[in-house]
């Protein structure tokens, strides 16, 4: 889907062509395809939903062994993998290594969550200095080693499919999980979190109340809970398919919305996702600017 | 609308001599304050669920009545482009709001609608098309201008060769009961699209409200059927002079207009106009107008399966032309860009709708303007490309960058 390609000289690449036609085939008469669970930087929230599917769970075991999961299961077993789930973004140098790890033992690599497809809540730390939030967190920071910024997946390495979300939705999941079975691309809605609202007959918050929504900015997948109890969305699920974040966020600074207000919540789970980061750095500046304008008049 | 289809047109306006009591002018009969109750009550007891007005989530919705109790009484909406309000009237008035967030298409073409079912049968399938019964509704409080979009909705899922089941249905077993507006908002520009806000046809039976209740029109047979089991009375001159005074309320209110001169050629002649472009600085392409427009009528259609595969429901659901995906073709989407997505809406609704349907697509109730929360008003961007035209007419459209890169 996006990301380097930096794993392109995978030496084991003939091992994963064999395995290419389980996907393709029937779960009926073939062998099932091997799913593992990965674990990067994360809250784990994301692979709780896989365990959450409860009702479907059963069945999605019968339609794929679930080869590697230690958050399910101390049953582990080796590679390679037709199918990685990859939660979590990429924060330390051992981690950056692991995921390359993944990668070549992964025929197809799907991306689960915010952090693992926009660097998560953590990738705060990009805008500050690391060292500092080691010494804030931790009692013997020596014993830390970090990079200095939290990054997605596919800064990392090639990546098939993102499945956005704070956390991801479960159902999503198994309709993503349901296509690699299937040997079919999954199709997932790219628009805007207004469009939910509307099919739930859920009255624009911003509109009728004035309360600042990122819903028009928003990608799909939660089913706009936040307006439908009467608060904004707060950008869970990372940008839509095209988003105008600047119309959105110059209206909001017109209409009384404050810088303050507006940057964490462009700066959430998903604050890394370039389009918010650019929306964020965007506001700030334009606050800086204000501000150094209006010092000298009160002076 | 009870009335029977016609061979051409399902919803023609009855004959004006077939409804007993109706007066030419509307004002021959009034239904006391009290009695709205009653109304409601009898169509309850011959098997409508009563959808109406009601205050919910800090705006007036269509949603189910079970008594008179539950109008939004005494409360009116302020609406300004990408703002919307309640407010206290300072009254006891059912009906003094204009049109708020729903419109009636939510019952009439529901937003999500199961249309096919296949269920694996050995080594074939078994097709249905899930046959409900729908329910039966009476709208309450619809106005003129929504009267109109269920025209042009009419024209749209019943006018053609192909109909669609779930809205004719649902269509045909509808009692309507309009309201005429006697008050308009700062976005109401039904009087230039020729739509309202005087109540004229399409309707079962016409309120006009005014302090004691209401003056009552009887628009078809099936209104006459329940009009003649309420206690109506005939309305005084002074109550008739106080109906009119109060929907001229309404038109003196109306400030927004919109010059349709000529609009097809207008729009079509001005693809290329730079207005576009400043527009789609604007637009946030999140759909709401589009969604919140009683006339706009766009779905898509996917396969939901369950993990077994055995089981697959052919869903439709709302959709709209702001989507990336919904021009998706051929490995990319062919409006690639905000600009080019606005321009199809505005250009469909305002121009090559009539090409396609015989009308405007638009009734004039300002929906889009009210819920855009960038507050983008169609009709200043109809006057911007009025008042500086392109020279040349029908342009191809050009291709923009992003076009380009995703072909």
């Amino acid at each position: 889907m996006k990301g380097n390609s930096s794993n392109s000289g995978n030496p084991q690449q003939g091992q994963h062509s064999a395995s290419a036609g389980t996907l393709a085939a029937s779960p009926r008469s073939r062998p099932r395809p091997r799913l593992a669970v990965f674990k990067f930087a994360s809250c784990d929230g994301c692979q709780l939903s896989l365990l959450d599917c409860e009702d479907e769970l059963l069945a999605a075991a019968e339609a794929v062994e679930i080869a590697y999961f230690p958050e399910a299961s101390s049953r582990m077993e080796p590679g390679p993998y037709d199918l990685a789930l990859v939660e979590g973004s990429i924060t330390t140098p051992h981690d950056a290594q692991r995921i390359q790890e993944v990668r070549r033992c992964s025929r197809f690599v799907v991306t689960i969550g915010a952090c693992a497809t926009a660097g998560g809540i953590q990738s705060l730390k990009n805008w500050a200095h690391h060292e500092d939030y080691l010494k804030w967190v931790y009692a013997r920071p020596e014993f830390i080693s970090t990079l200095a910024t939290s990054t997605p997946i596919a800064d990392h390495i090639r990546v098939d499919y993102e499945l956005r979300g704070c956390p991801i939705n479960r159902h999503q999941l198994l309709e993503v999980i349901l296509a690699f079975v299937r040997g079919q691309r999954p199709k997932l809605a790219t628009h805007s979190v207004c469009l939910d609202c509307k099919l739930k007959g859920t009255v624009c918050v911003e509109v009728a109340q004035g309360i600042p929504c990122l819903g028009p900015i928003t990608h799909t997948g939660c089913g706009a809970i936040c307006p439908t109890y009467d608060r904004g969305c707060y950008g869970c699920f990372g940008p839509a398919a095209q988003p105008n974040c600047r119309s959105l966020t110059d209206h909001c600074l017109q209409t009384g919305t404050s810088a303050s207000t507006l940057l964490p919540l462009l700066r959430n789970f998903n604050g890394y996702a370039p389009e918010f980061r650019e929306a964020s750095n965007r506001v700030e500046a334009l606050s800086a600017a204000a501000a150094s304008v209006k010092e000298p008049i009160d002076e | 609308m009870s009335s029977k289809p016609s061979s051409e047109f399902p919803f023609s306006p009855p004959a004006p001599d077939s409804p007993a009591n109706h007066n030419p002018d509307g004002t021959s009969l009034f239904l006391p304050r009290d009695d709205l109750n009653t109304l409601i009550g009898k169509l309850t007891a011959d098997g409508y669920q009563v959808v109406g007005p009601r205050l919910e989530q800090e705006a007036i919705i269509y949603g189910e009545i079970s008594g008179a109790d539950d109008l939004p009484i005494g409360w009116t909406d302020l609406q300004e482009a990408g703002k919307y309000r309640l407010q206290p009237r300072g009254d006891q008035a059912f009906f003094g709001y204009t049109v708020g967030p729903h419109s009636w298409k939510k019952f009439l073409f529901p937003p999500v609608a199961v249309v096919a079912t296949a269920e694996r049968d050995g080594t074939g399938w078994k097709l249905d098309t899930p046959d409900a019964e729908p329910p039966k509704y009476a709208f309450l409080g619809v106005r003129a201008c929504e009267l109109a979009a269920i025209k042009v909705q009419d024209r749209v899922f019943l006018g053609g060769p192909y109909t669609d089941p779930i809205y004719q249905k649902r269509r045909n077993a509808a009692f309507i009961i309009a309201v005429n507006c006697t008050q308009a908002a700062s976005t109401c520009f039904c009087t230039s699209m020729n739509t309202g806000p005087r109540c004229t046809a399409g309707f079962d039976l016409a309120l006009t409200e005014i302090s004691d209740g209401f003056l009552l029109e009887i628009g078809s047979a099936a209104g006459n059927a329940v009009a003649s089991g309420l206690s109506l009375q005939p309305a005084s001159d002074e109550q008739s002079g106080r109906g009119e005074s109060a929907r001229q309320q309404a038109v003196s209110q109306i400030s927004k207009h919109m010059d349709t001169t000529d609009i097809r050629d207008l729009l079509m002649g001005n693809l290329q106009h730079p207005r576009w472009d400043d527009v789609a600085n604007r637009c946030l392409s999140c759909t709401n107008c589009t969604m919140v427009c009683p006339t706009c009528f766009c779905s898509s259609v996917k396969d939901v399966s369950d993990l077994t595969g055995d089981h697959i429901d052919r869903e439709r659901r709302w959709d709209s032309c702001f989507n990336m995906d919904f021009s998706y073709m051929n490995g990319a989407p062919v409006r690639n860009s905000i600009h080019s997505r606005y321009r199809q809406w505005m250009t469909h609704k305002l121009a090559s709708w009539h090409d396609q349907f015989g009308s405007s697509g638009c009734v004039g109730c300002g929906r889009c303007i009210t819920w855009c929360p960038t507050g983008i008003d169609l009709t200043e961007e109809v006057a911007a490309i009025r008042s500086s035209p392109s020279s040349g007419r029908s342009e191809r459209p050009p291709i923009s960058d992003a076009e380009v890169s995703a072909t």
